[in-house]
C-alpha cells in the first residue's frame, strides 16, 4: 500500500531540567511556529490539531486548554491524547486516513519539574493493590529490571554501557539536556535508587516540548519537496497489574513492532531499519525494548551493544541523539523520539547523523514498565 | 476519503452519586459488556478501545492503564482522549476515525467517571492558575456569570430556566439508566431549590454521576451483516474556542465553537432546517439555562426564541424535536462518559431499542458535546449511510 501520511514539519525544544524562564504556551508556541515554519504552512492551513498532555503531570484540569491560543485551534478542532505523544501521531494520522484532516499539527508538551515525577507515576498504579504499595515508575522498573537481568544474564554493567552510549551520542545532540560523558565505574558508583537501577541508569527528568506537522499525500506532495512517509504503525496496551505480566517479556511491544513492520513491509528490522530511537527512562530498557522489536535474539540486547551494533557506526544505531538519557520530559518522549527519526531519515540530524538513513523506527511508551506500547516506522 | 462507519451497539452502567458497588475499572467493564452483549460480540472481536475520561476528578495519572483492561483493551490498540466535557464525544469522535481509517475494523469507546473517588469541583477549580481560578473556578461560578449574561441578553426568565429540569427529570424517569429521575418534580420544587451561585438554583445544575458508556463502531460490511439498523455516522464535528472568561462576551448566547461546529456537520449531511429535519437530539445540557441557549446555536430557532421553545412544548417527549428523551446531562453526569451517552443515546433511538424512551421512526438524529464552553462537539448519526 502507498503510505498515506507524511511528515511535513517538526520541531522540539531544548530539554531541560527546568524552563522555568517561560511559561508553557510560551515554550508550545516556539516549536509550533518552527514547525509551521518548517512545513511551510501557517495557522489557517491548519484542518486540524492533537496535543498530548497529561493533568496529573499539569497541576491542572483539562490542561490542554491553555494551549488554544498558541496551538492556533480557535475555531479549529483540537483534541487531546492524554498519554504519550507518539499516541497523539497516531491519533493525527487516523483523522488523516478517515478523511477528516488533511493538515494535522501534533503537539506534545511536559513539565516534569512542576511536579513530583515519581510521586505522580505511584498515582498510575490501581488504587487498590498496587498503588499503596507505594509502586512507581523507579521501584517497578526496578522489579522489571530484575526479572528480565536475572532471566537472561543481564550484569549491571551491561545496562551501565547503554547509559556510556547514550551520554556519549548526547554530546552531538544541540537538544539535549546537560548530561556529560561518563564511565562504567562512574555509573557502578552512583547512588543506588531502587536495586538495580542506579541514579545514573535512570533518565533524568526535564522540560520540553515537540510538534510535528502530519499531512495527508495530496498535501505532503503539494506542500514538501522531501515527506517523510509513515510507513508503519502498529500500538498495544497489556496488562496493568505487573503479577500478570511477563516483565521480562513484553508481549505488547512485540505485537506493536510486529504490526507496525507489517504495515511497512518489514521482516528483518536489523537489516532494514537504519536507525531507531526508543523511549526507555531506565537503560536496562533499551536492551529489553530492542530484543523485543527483533532487533536480535531475546537476551541479546547487551550483546549487540558490546559488539557496537547499536551504536553509531553499527548496522543499527539506536538512540543516535541520547535517547531519554538526553532529556526525558515524561509523555513528550515518543513524540521527541519520531522528531529525531525523521531528521535523520532527511539527513538533517547534523553530527548524530546515520549516514544513508532512509528508513527509521520511533518508539514511544506510556504507562510503567511499558504497559502501553507504540511503534511508528518512517521513511523517505 | 474515509470509509463509511456505523455504531452497532451501545451500552452503560447504571448512574448514581456513588456506585459503591464496583470501582473504577469495574464500571468501565459493566459498560463494555453491556455494549459487546447489545452488538452480539466477543471482546476478541473488537480490534482497538478508545477511552475518555477526566483523570484530575478522580486523582489517577494515566486512569487507562488500570481501567483499560476493563474496557478489553488488553492486548490491543488503545489510547485516552480527554478534552474536559467534551471527552466522551471527542473519544466517540476518536472511535469513528479509527474505523473510518480502514486500519481497524470494529472499534470500542468507552467513556467514564468515578466521581465519587475524588473531588470533582476541587478538580474542576484547578483552572487557569493566574486569572480564573481566582474569581470563578469551576462550573459554577463560571456558569453564574454567563448565565446572568444570557438572562439579560435574551430576556430568559427562571421560570423557563426551570421548565428544561422538569423535562429533563421526567425524561430520565423512562431511562432505567438516569441518575436523577423525578417524576413529580415541579417548577417550584426547581426555583426553591438552594442558590449555588446566583441565578444557578441546585435543581437546574447537572449532578455530579459516578457511571460509564460504552459505544461500537463498524466498518460498513460488519455492520451491514451484524446490525439490523445500523447507525450510520454521517458527520463529526470538533470546535475549539478561547479559555478566558472576558475572550469571549456573552458565551452562552454567542457559543461560537457549538455554532460553527452545527454549521459544518450540517452542511455535510446537508440539513437545512434541523428543527424539521432531526428526529430527535441529545444535547450536552450542563445546566438549564444552556441548553435553552443551545437551541439557538443549533438552530432550532431563532436567536431569542429557546426559551419559547419550551414554554411550546416543542422538545418534549411529543413535541416536534424531542431534545434529551434519556433525560441529558442534567439528569446523568459522569463526565469522561456524558459525550459517550450522548451519542449512545443518539444511537439507541436510531437502533430503535430506545424502551420507553424511544421516540417513534427515528431516522436523523443529532449528539452534541460541550467542554469548558471551549470545545463543542457535534455527532450526526442517521439510519441511511449516505
Amino acid at each position: 500500500m502507498n503510505p498515506q501520511v507524511a511528515i511535513i514539519g517538526t520541531s522540539q525544544t531544548k530539554f531541560e531540567a527546568d524552563k522555568g524562564y517561560e511559561d508553557i504556551p510560551e515554550t508550545v508556541f516556539k516549536v509550533v511556529q518552527q514547525a509551521m515554519a518548517e512545513a511551510g504552512i501557517d495557522r489557517d492551513d491548519l484542518d486540524s490539531i492533537v496535543t498530548s498532555s497529561v493533568d496529573l503531570w499539569d497541576g491542572r484540569t483539562a490542561s490542554n486548554q491553555m494551549l488554544a491560543d498558541v496551538v492556533g485551534s480557535i475555531m479549529k478542532p483540537e483534541s487531546r491524547v492524554a498519554g504519550d505523544g507518539l499516541g497523539a501521531a497516531f491519533q493525527g494520522m487516523l483523522a488523516i486516513l478517515a478523511g477528516a484532516s488533511e493538515i494535522t499539527l501534533i503537539v506534545s508538551q511536559c513539565r516534569g519539574s512542576m511536579g513530583a515525577h515519581y510521586e505522580i507515576s505511584n498515582w498510575v498504579f490501581d488504587p487498590i493493590y498496587q498503588q499503596p504499595l507505594g509502586l512507581d515508575y523507579l521501584s517497578a522498573g526496578a522489579l522489571q529490571a530484575n526479572h528480565y537481568m536475572k532471566q537472561f544474564g543481564i550484569s549491571q554493567e551491561d545496562c551501565a554501557r547503554v547509559v556510556i552510549k547514550n551520554r556519549r551520542d548526547a554530546q552531538n545532540n544541540p537538544y539535549a539536556q546537560v548530561v556529560k560523558e561518563t564511565t562504567v565505574e562512574e555509573v557502578m558508583g552512583s547512588p543506588m535508587w531502587a536495586y538495580p537501577i542506579k541514579e545514573m541508569d535512570a533518565a533524568p527528568v526535564s522540560d520540553g516540548a515537540c510538534a510535528v506537522v502530519l499531512a495527508s499525500r495530496d498535501k505532503a506532495k503539494a506542500l514538501s519537496k522531501e515527506p517523510v512517509w509513515i510507513l508503519g504503525a502498529g500500538s498495544c496496551l497489556d496488562s496493568h497489574y505487573l503479577g500478570d505480566r511477563n516483565l521480562a517479556g513484553g508481549d505488547a511491544l512485540i505485537k506493536a513492532s510486529n504490526a507496525a513492520y507489517g504495515m511497512a513491509g518489514i521482516s528483518d528490522p536489523l537489516k532494514e531499519l537504519d536507525v531507531a530511537e526508543v523511549s526507555s527512562a531506565f537503560s536496562y530498557q533499551e536492551l529489553l525494548w530492542t530484543e523485543l522489536m527483533g532487533f536480535c535474539d531475546r537476551g541479546e540486547g547487551a550483546r549487540i551493544l558490546k559488539k557496537g551494533q547499536t551504536s553509531l557506526g553499527g548496522a543499527l544505531p539506536v538512540n543516535p541523539s541520547g535517547g531519554m538519557i538526553a532529556g526525558n520530559p515524561v509523555t513528550v518522549a515518543g513524540l521527541t523520539r519520531l522528531v529525531e527519526t525523521v531528521s535523520q531519515v532527511r539527513g538533517e540530524a547534523g553530527v548524530r547523523q546515520v549516514r544513508g538513513a532512509r528508513t527509521a523506527l520511533a518508539h514511544g511508551t506510556t504507562g510503567c514498565c511499558g504497559q502501553g506500547q507504540y511503534v511508528m516506522i518512517v521513511g523517505n | 476519503m474515509g470509509k463509511r462507519v456505523a455504531i452497532i451497539g451501545t451500552g452503560q452502567t447504571n448512574h448514581c452519586s456513588s456506585r459503591e458497588d464496583v470501582n473504577e475499572m469495574e464500571l468501565v467493564y459493566e459498560a463494555a459488556s453491556a455494549a459487546l452483549k447489545d452488538a452480539e460480540m466477543t471482546i476478541a472481536e473488537i480490534d482497538a478501545v478508545v477511552l475518555a475520561n477526566m483523570e484530575l476528578f478522580e486523582g489517577r495519572a494515566l486512569p487507562d492503564m488500570w481501567c483499560g483492561e476493563g474496557g478489553g483493551a488488553f492486548m490491543k490498540h488503545s489510547f485516552k482522549i480527554s478534552t474536559g466535557g467534551t471527552s466522551g464525544t471527542s473519544g466517540a469522535i476518536s472511535g469513528y476515525y479509527h474505523a473510518a481509517s480502514g486500519l481497524f475494523d470494529r472499534v470500542m469507546v468507552v467513556g467514564f467517571e468515578k466521581h465519587s473517588d475524588g473531588n470533582t469541583s476541587a478538580g474542576m477549580a484547578l483552572t487557569d492558575p493566574f486569572w480564573d481560578r481566582h474569581i470563578a473556578a469551576a462550573a459554577i461560578g463560571n456558569f453564574a456569570l454567563s448565565v446572568s449574561e444570557y438572562m439579560v441578553d435574551r430576556g430568559v426568565t427562571e421560570e423557563q430556566s426551570a421548565k428544561v429540569a422538569v423535562k429533563a427529570r421526567r425524561n430520565a424517569c423512562n431511562n432505567p439508566h438516569a441518575h436523577l429521575q423525578m417524576p413529580d418534580l415541579t417548577i417550584k420544587d426547581v426555583l426553591e431549590s438552594p442558590m449555588l451561585a446566583y441565578p444557578v438554583h441546585r435543581l437546574e445544575m447537572c449532578p455530579q454521576s459516578d457511571g460509564a458508556c460504552a459505544i461500537i463502531f463498524a466498518s460498513e460490511e460488519i455492520a451491514k451483516k451484524r446490525c439490523p439498523r445500523p447507525a450510520w455516522v454521517r458527520a463529526a464535528v470538533t470546535r475549539h474556542d478561547h479559555i478566558y472568561l472576558g475572550e469571549v462576551k456573552n458565551r452562552l448566547s454567542t457559543m461560537r465553537s457549538l455554532r460553527e461546529a452545527a454549521r459544518v456537520a450540517y452542511e455535510t449531511v446537508g440539513i437545512k432546517e434541523p428543527l424539521k429535519e432531526f428526529d430527535v437530539a441529545e444535547i450536552y445540557d450542563p445546566l438549564t439555562y444552556a441548553e435553552i441557549a443551545w437551541y439557538e446555536a443549533l438552530g432550532f430557532c431563532e436567536n431569542g426564541e429557546g426559551a419559547g421553545m419550551i414554554d411550546d412544548g416543542i422538545t418534549l417527549m411529543d413535541g416536534e424535536l424531542p431534545v434529551n428523551p434519556s433525560g441529558g446531562v442534567i439528569s446523568t453526569n459522569p463526565v469522561g462518559a456524558s459525550g459517550t451517552i450522548r451519542v449512545a443515546e443518539a444511537a439507541l433511538q436510531i437502533h430503535g431499542r430506545g424502551g420507553k424512551r424511544q421516540i417513534p421512526d427515528v431516522n436523523l438524529a443529532l449528539a452534541t458535546g460541550y467542554g469548558v464552553y471551549c470545545w463543542s462537539d457535534v455527532v450526526i448519526l442517521s439510519s441511511r449511510p449516505d
